[in-house]
């Protein structure tokens, strides 16, 4: 837009020089610019203000803190003395999100693929459309699924893997009861997370360039190896920030997980035993019986949440931008 | 090393549209076989006929026998796989890999049966095919950079490095020079020439000196009218073709009176 | 000698042969395939301890996946045995992502339709308790409407402003630093996790400037949350709109800001439009922003900036970790007025955009 025929009324007032002719006009130009202009500005103060807010309201939690912040599993603000970390939150969060993402990843990549290679246009929209319905599901619906649907079908399947895989430490069940695990939350975390990973994986996938798929096809180079040949190389950062922006989302999901977890504040690497707590969870669980200190704490802990996410989500998007870069050359 | 090609009765379609009918021709080894005529007029899908390329576009089939030295390539246990290592292709537009190293790019066709090779024997076969290219001196310093920096007719013959690579029958080229500058384009018909003794080439090419210079055959492709599919005019020796064609619609497209 | 070439001859057509052909499959291999596994897991099911529907489905697929790859290895060679198993998965992730959806909104839907009646939707929970029968989701829905309203009155024109900053004005100022960065942190913020919006807007307007606890409160949270994606949306409109037009549009001589209200917005209206109602229907089921920002209301409070509200998702929240039967029962109505609502929303947006404005490429 900014290459031909802007004419003069449009392009000066937008540069911010006041040497242009006709009142009406710049006047005009001027609130639009302005308004526009605040509109967007607003968006970079809110972030800011999070995040300041956020640091300036943990820090009485973090002064009466008498525990170490970062290794303490317990949460207990509002005793005396003060004693809360974030060392089983950390855990709980990062583990729903792993297996999330280990389930997720492949599924989402296998779904993109089967939408923008694989299956036929009719088929594959459909499906492109069943996907997006299953974000449009509110988070606490899935969490109430999890619990009330999905828990019960999958006891057979926990025993199952207790009893033939229970010498793998993190399967080993000593309690013999499989509800509200970290497990059961990663898997409808899984879920939740799979259509953010397959729409942008999806929507990489579809821009590689037809030529690179028929030069792979005319090597003599079979459907699964064209993938590899041509589709993957091409799709590579996109499909590793559309995974970062699903770890992203893992990792703030908040009232399905603390519907689904037991809410216990230990670092229990038995994944299919009741427990686990995560940062989000804990912010549902605890906001409303929290006194001033444990207000602050689980600020202190939202605001640890906060810069986790931050830092997922600027690293992918620093990989989409890297990447819009290269694909100029194509 | 070179097959003959015999084309039987080819139609062509496209879901229900007919986009080719009743082709008919022969390849000899070792020569250029052109097909030229206007667009749309289905050159490039017989050409991928050939190799079985348009088989990747959904709906896309073909009916009539395609031998390659006697053997249907559409018999019923061949694998199309094998057909595409078997037949070679370049395209319009240069397409090496651009995640690709120079080297990596030769090697892609290559390394796709998973065996075993030494360091040495592959080496020599970049270095084979590159000089079967006209492209080593080139670029033999860089072998590791990407194949993306090269410009677009070194791109070019390095797509056809890769096709020989696997040691094809048969090269397929669809329009290769269209989207190259002319000192390119004669680097890749100097080429062109040298191949011949090693593969039977078929191209597609809408430029009709082109086909007057490479090719020793030349087919010429016309549509009965829009809408409808496209057929093979005559074909005939180059020099014939382009000398006393026994087409008026042939004469006409060479003296350049439509297309 | 005629027949040594001869014999050379018949050689190379063997070879010829050998290099083109390959095993294949017969074509009901993959039922036949899928047959037999689903008829070992049976076994299974019968004979061992693999019980339930799922574990039954899960072991037919592996017994599947093993059983083609073992016999294309042997017929057709290494290659097209992994190419067949990894279109198995390609194929299998389609199941995978169509059972879940099927199995929530059938279970919404089921457990739903049991609650809801005339009574369900127009009371409050102003005379039920956790174990009384009756009550519904009056106020809850009054909330709903009135916070995610109030949002959408701030967030879209904020949100269209922001897009035409980005996509109008931006690209002639002399210097993009500003626009880059507004535009890298509206992506940023659609990642930020709506809990830790929730707990901005408690600490920065309820803490430090002391407004209530309330559905303004909650809006202002579903805004932040909205911004970005109606951001995203409009920019991504704006952007499909020919500049052709524009240019024909100044070249008339009528200034830029009339250009972009009467030519540009117009033009890409319904996209606009379908932007701000996926966004809406986003925000309308987040629950833990509103945990952190109202009080739960049992009862009609027409009033935002006043006082606890009720709105659909916290309803659930609160019905369902009751615990009580009947209240959960009341949790899963709501959840399905509340899905369908959201659905609602989603299809509309999506009809709009299918059938009307610019089409994108």
């Amino acid at each position: 837009m900014s290459t031909t025929l802007e004419p003069p009324g449009a392009a000066a007032p937008a540069t911010g020089t006041p040497d242009i002719r006709g009142a009406a006009v710049r006047r005009g130009d001027r609130v639009f610019v302005g308004l526009s202009r605040g509109a967007g500005i607003l968006i970079l103060v809110t972030m800011a203000a999070i995040a300041v807010f956020l640091i300036w309201k943990s820090i009485p939690s973090l002064q009466a803190n008498t525990a170490n912040f970062f290794t303490t599993s317990e949460w207990s603000p509002d005793a005396k003395p003060v004693v809360f970390g974030i060392a089983a939150l950390l855990f709980g969060t990062l583990m729903t999100a792993l297996i999330a993402m280990l389930l997720a990843v492949p599924v989402g990549i296998g779904i993109a693929l089967f939408i923008a290679h694989y299956a036929s246009r009719r088929l594959a929209s459909t499906l492109g459309f069943v996907t997006d319905l299953l974000a449009a599901v509110p988070s606490i619906i899935f969490g109430m699924w999890g619990i009330q649907f999905l828990t019960p079908q999958l006891q057979g399947f926990l025993q199952w893997l207790t009893t033939y895989f229970g010498w793998i430490p993190i399967f080993q069940n000593d309690l013999g009861i499989y509800t509200r695990s970290i497990l059961i939350a990663g898997i409808v975390l899984a879920i939740m997370v799979l259509p953010t990973i397959s729409a942008i994986s999806r929507e990489v996938f579809v821009q590689t360039p037809r030529t690179h798929i028929e030069a792979a096809l005319a090597l003599g180079a079979t459907r699964w190896e064209m993938v590899r040949m041509a589709i993957f190389p091409f799709a590579r950062p996109g499909m590793i920030s559309a995974s970062m922006l699903g770890l992203g989302r893992a990792l703030g999901e908040t009232i399905a997980v603390a519907l689904l977890l037991s809410a216990t504040y230990e670092i229990n690497w038995h994944i299919t035993e009741p427990g686990g707590i995560t940062f989000a969870a804990n912010i549902a669980l605890k906001w409303n019986e929290a006194g001033t200190i444990g207000l602050s704490a689980l600020v202190a802990s939202g605001l640890v949440l906060f810069v986790i996410t931050l830092a997922v989500n600027m690293g992918a998007r620093l990989i989409i931008a890297r990447r819009s870069e290269f694909s100029g050359a194509n | 090393m070179a097959k003959r090609i015999d084309v039987t009765d080819l139609d062509v379609f496209y879901g229900s549209f007919k986009a080719v009918e009743g082709v008919t021709f022969s390849v000899e080894p070792r020569s250029v076989t052109a097909l030229i005529g206007p667009s749309g007029c289905g050159k490039s899908t017989v050409l991928r006929t050939l190799n079985r390329m348009h088989e990747v576009i959904p709906g896309a089939y073909a009916e009539g026998t395609v031998l390659l030295d006697g053997e249907d390539i559409y018999g019923a246990d061949i694998d199309p796989v094998n057909v595409r290592r078997t037949i070679g292709m370049v395209f319009q537009r240069p397409n090496p890999f651009p995640t690709m190293s120079i080297k990596e790019n030769v090697l892609a066709g290559l390394k796709l049966d998973g065996k075993k090779r030494p360091k040495s024997e592959l080496e020599g076969i970049v270095e084979k095919s590159l000089r079967g290219a006209n492209l080593w001196e080139e670029v033999k310093d860089r072998l590791d950079r990407p194949g993306a920096g090269l410009s677009g007719g070194q791109q070019q013959r390095l797509c056809i490095a890769r096709a020989i690579a696997v040691e094809p029958q048969v090269l397929l080229m669809d329009e290769p020079c269209s989207a190259l500058d002319p000192i390119s384009t004669l680097a890749i018909e100097d080429l062109i020439e040298e191949l011949k003794e090693r593969f039977t080439i078929v191209i597609v090419t809408h430029n009709m000196q082109q086909a007057a210079r490479v090719s020793e055959t030349t087919a010429f492709f016309n549509l009965a009218g829009v809408g409808k599919p496209g057929k093979l005019v005559e074909i005939a020796s180059t020099e014939m073709m382009f000398s006393n064609p026994t087409q008026q619609a042939t004469e006409d497209y060479i003296s350049g009176r439509f297309g | 000698m005629a027949d040594l070439t001869r014999r050379e001859h018949d050689e190379s057509e063997a070879l010829l042969h050998e290099a083109l052909a390959g095993g294949h499959l017969p074509r009901w291999s993959a039922l036949g395939v899928a047959a037999a596994s689903v008829a070992v897991a049976f076994l299974l099911n019968l004979t061992t301890g693999v019980d339930g529907v799922a574990g039954t489905a899960v072991v037919a697929m592996l017994v599947f996946l093993v059983g083609q790859t073992a016999w294309s290895f042997v017929v057709e060679g290494r290659r097209h045995a992994i190419d067949r198993l990894a279109t198995t998965f390609v194929y299998a992730t389609f199941v995978i992502a169509v059972v879940p959806l099927i199995a929530v909104l059938g279970t919404v839907v089921v457990k739903g339709a049991e609650v809801i009646s005339v009574e369900f939707l127009t009371t409050s929970m102003r005379y039920a308790t956790p174990t009384s029968e009756g009550g519904g989701i009056y106020h809850a829905l009054i909330g709903t409407l009135e916070q995610v309203g109030i949002a959408a009155l701030f967030g879209v024109p904020l949100g269209i402003l922001t897009a035409i900053y980005l996509v109008e004005y931006a690209p002639s100022m002399r210097t993009r630093r500003l626009a880059h960065s507004i535009s890298f942190f509206v992506d940023v913020m659609t990642g930020v996790p709506s809990v830790v919006v929730g707990l901005f807007v408690y600490t920065a307007f309820v803490l430090t400037l002391g407004l209530e606890r309330s559905g303004i409160a909650a809006s202002i949270a579903l805004t932040i949350l909205m911004l970005p994606v109606v951001v995203r949306s409009t920019e991504e409109m704006l952007r499909i709109v020919p500049r052709e037009l524009r240019e024909a549009s100044y070249a008339l001589g009528i200034p830029k800001w009339r250009t972009i209200l009467k030519i540009v917005l117009p033009t890409a209206m319904s996209g606009i439009i379908t932007g701000a109602m996926l966004a809406i229907a986003r925000v309308a089921g987040e629950t833990a922003p509103l945990l952190l920002t109202t009080f739960i209301s049992q009862s009609i409070n027409t009033n935002p900036f006043k006082g606890p509200q009720a709105a659909l998702p916290t309803f659930i929240w609160d019905q369902f970790t009751n615990g009580t039967d009947v209240s959960v029962n009341r949790a899963w109505g709501a959840a399905l007025v509340l899905i369908v609502l959201v659905m609602v929303l989603y299809a509309t947006a999506k009809l709009i955009s299918r059938f009307t404005g610019v089409k994108s490429s």
